[in-house]
């Protein structure tokens, strides 16, 4: 039932918004005719759309609260409680496996039935969806938050536009070497901050990327400056030089490859020895050495693959654009990226495609409202970190069980 | 088996060991008492190698350990229960005690080890799949022990198992780590605050002031001494 205090409430956000947007909805200066128009048709919108945000954001947070409704159910046993559904499906084999035939058919069939345009925002997003698996095992795993991540990001495309411009050293080249440079880079990195943590770790990171993207900036000689590196090749297939339409679609694909083997391989970590140790580290350092964990090895590992993977996708970034200057290499990359892992979930690779998806995807679909877009972006961060502050999917911890150790799943 | 001589350490300025040396002989319990910032921990971080000496040297089986690094040190034999457990609060309890066998490649032995720690503590095994910031005070302490029993010391550090635990669990924790020492054969080095349990478990121990070590005798002749009963047995 609504109560009166309810709507006191909802009345008090509706005038504090009034009062708040004031300013930029309801005054206008127009210069030229010196005169100031009053728009008190907006006011009277936002308080009106006000009131009414304010009843349903209410009732959503009523809704999160724990026992609202549920108390009764949860309390009558121990059994395990049920699982959310973004999990259950996870569980189900037989809805999981037909979804993922459904989005392996469309992953492939993608670039034959969208246009040009949608298969480039793809690739977009597909790259995304590697620079927030890298910054995943950095961040979500490892707990290292790394704020220059970027900079990797500008090592490989640059290995590519400069070793091709003055070498002529081909995509397929470029890539593995552009890796390991993104290794070196990351172990180069590593060294100097293995005793910092948290926020100093972060101020130092964000640092280094400032670093690199200040000497791209302005070391003409090496790097161009502002003015960047133009006509890099994009990626030949078997020596044939593709139409600007058909290497579109073959970036495509291989940024799908490099995803799939991206996917596998962090997997794989994610469940070994390393990436058992990384989860340790995040959670405390002190007891891993007492475990006889080697801590600068496990933290150079994290940053050296993290940084491995942003430089192989920078490599195909600089391939897509076949243009690489400082500009695509700023902080605010770093901190999308840093949003994908975090929105998407912290250490789930499920969630950071997700949250690369819905990162990169939906600001393109919103440019409809151009201006306003920034700000609709903002606020799904916002109402999303107070929903789900795990993330889209967060992370579903393994559990390690040794074969002949009896099972609890019975109950 | 294990042989502190004359270790010095710092904190930047601040001199936190001043000469200590202690020897322990394998199949021992020793323990070494003292009050709050006496450089117990200190001690213990020096063996464990997480906290270097300045000056001086640790030998553990004749060997010198004083520069090691703190991984080379468990992957010989020496395992330290932190003070305050500081156990993974997000990993279950059973991926706790995987990280404790974390140098260990025995697949076989290390499961057997996981029973072993389950039949000392059975609560732990009520509560393998629960994550361990869930965990209890008590069953905490019986998970950090375990963890670090997952790495199959030769030489255990103890640093205040009693911390904020109950008499009762106390008591019990205790008991069960002379069991470890008499089934095993692990050699026990405990750090306690709880001198009167302490020196009823151990056969020697060493009371440290102000980073010195100021006494050192048989429990017995510790536990009847007139400056240890007004110092840290309140009688
Ligand atoms: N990381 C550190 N940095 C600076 N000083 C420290 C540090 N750790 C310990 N100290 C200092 O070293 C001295 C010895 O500390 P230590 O932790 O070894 O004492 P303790 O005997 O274990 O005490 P408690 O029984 O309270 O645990 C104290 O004066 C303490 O303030
Ligand atoms: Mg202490």
């Amino acid at each position: 039932m609504i109560k009166l205090n309810e709507i006191k409430r909802a009345f008090l956000v509706s005038a504090w918004f009034i009062f708040l947007t004031f300013p930029i909805m309801v005054i206008r200066i127009n210069p030229v005719e010196h005169i100031v128009e009053w728009r008190w048709k907006n006011m009277a919108l936002v308080g009106i759309g006000s009131f009414f945000l304010s009843f349903v954001w209410n009732y959503l947070m009523k809704q999160k609260e724990p026992g609202f409704k549920k108390t009764e159910t949860a309390e009558k046993t121990d059994t395990i409680p049920p699982l959310p559904p973004a999990r259950r499906i996870q569980r189900e084999k037989r809805i999981y496996i037909p979804a993922l035939v459904a989005i392996g058919t469309l992953t492939i069939v993608f670039p034959f039935i969208f246009s040009m345009y949608q298969t480039n925002i793809m690739v977009s997003a597909l790259i995304y969806i590697m620079l927030g698996l890298g910054l995943n095992i950095v961040v979500g795993l490892a707990g290292l938050l790394d704020l220059g991540y970027v900079a990797f990001y500008a090592v490989g495309a640059y290995a590519y536009a400069l070793l091709n411009y003055h070498f002529g050293i081909s995509f397929w080249m470029a890539l593995p070497i552009g890796g390991v440079l993104g290794a070196v880079f990351g172990i180069l990195l590593g060294f100097p901050v293995l005793r910092l943590r948290g926020d100093y770790l972060a101020i130092v990171t964000l640092g280094f990327g400032e670093i690199i993207h200040i000497i791209l900036q302005n070391w003409n000689e090496f790097s161009f400056g502002p003015s960047g590196i133009a006509n890099i090749p994009r990626p030949s297939l078997f020596g044939i030089d593709l139409s600007v339409h058909s290497s579109t679609i073959y970036i495509y694909y291989i940024m799908i490859g490099l995803c799939i083997v991206t996917i596998f391989v962090v997997n794989r970590l994610q469940n070994s020895r390393i990436g058992r140790a990384w989860v340790a580290l995040r959670e405390d350092e002190l007891a891993c050495q007492a475990m006889g964990i080697d801590k600068a090895k496990t933290k150079l590992t994290a940053f050296a693959l993290g940084a491995t993977l942003a430089s192989m996708a920078g490599v195909v970034f600089a391939a897509k654009t076949t243009f690489v200057n400082p500009a695509s290499f700023t902080i605010w990359e770093s901190i999308i990226i840093l949003c994908i892992v975090v929105m998407g979930g912290m250490g789930s690779i499920i969630g950071v495609i997700a949250g690369a998806l819905v990162l990169i995807l939906t600001p393109e679909y919103l440019r409809a409202f151009s201006e306003y877009r920034m700000l609709a972006f903002g606020t799904m961060l916002v109402v999303m970190m107070i929903f789900r502050p795990g993330g889209f999917i967060p992370d579903v911890r393994r559990i390690y069980k040794f074969e002949g150790v009896k099972s609890m799943d019975k109950s | 088996m294990l042989k502190i001589k004359n270790i010095q350490t710092f904190y930047g300025n601040i001199q936190a060991l001043k000469d200590v040396s202690i020897e322990i002989s394998e199949g021992e319990i020793i323990t070494l008492i003292g009050a709050n910032g006496a450089g117990k921990s200190t001690t213990l971080m020096a063996v464990s190698g997480i906290v270097p000496p300045r000056s001086g040297e640790i030998f553990f089986m004749g060997e010198p350990i004083t520069d090691m690094e703190p991984d080379k040190i468990v992957s010989l034999g020496i395992c330290q229960v932190p003070e305050g457990r500081r156990i993974f609060p997000y990993l279950s309890v059973t991926e706790n005690l995987d990280m404790g066998a974390f140098l260990r490649n025995d697949k076989a032995k290390i499961k057997k080890d996981m029973e072993y720690v389950f039949d000392l503590f059975p609560i732990l095994a009520d509560r393998r799949h629960q994550a361990g910031g869930t965990l209890s005070g008590g069953e905490r302490q019986m998970l950090a022990i375990s963890r670090a029993l997952m790495a199959r010391p030769r030489l255990l550090l103890l640093d205040e198992p009693s911390l904020g635990l109950a008499p009762l669990i106390v008591k019990k924790i205790f008991e069960i780590i002379g069991k470890i020492n008499a089934e095993n054969n692990t050699t026990i080095f405990l750090v306690e605050q709880n001198a009167n349990l302490a020196l009823k478990v151990a056969t020697r121990g060493y009371v440290m002031e102000n980073g010195r070590i100021t006494l050192t005798d048989s429990s017995k002749n510790l536990l009847a001494n007139e400056d240890v009963k007004k110092a840290y047995l309140g009688f």
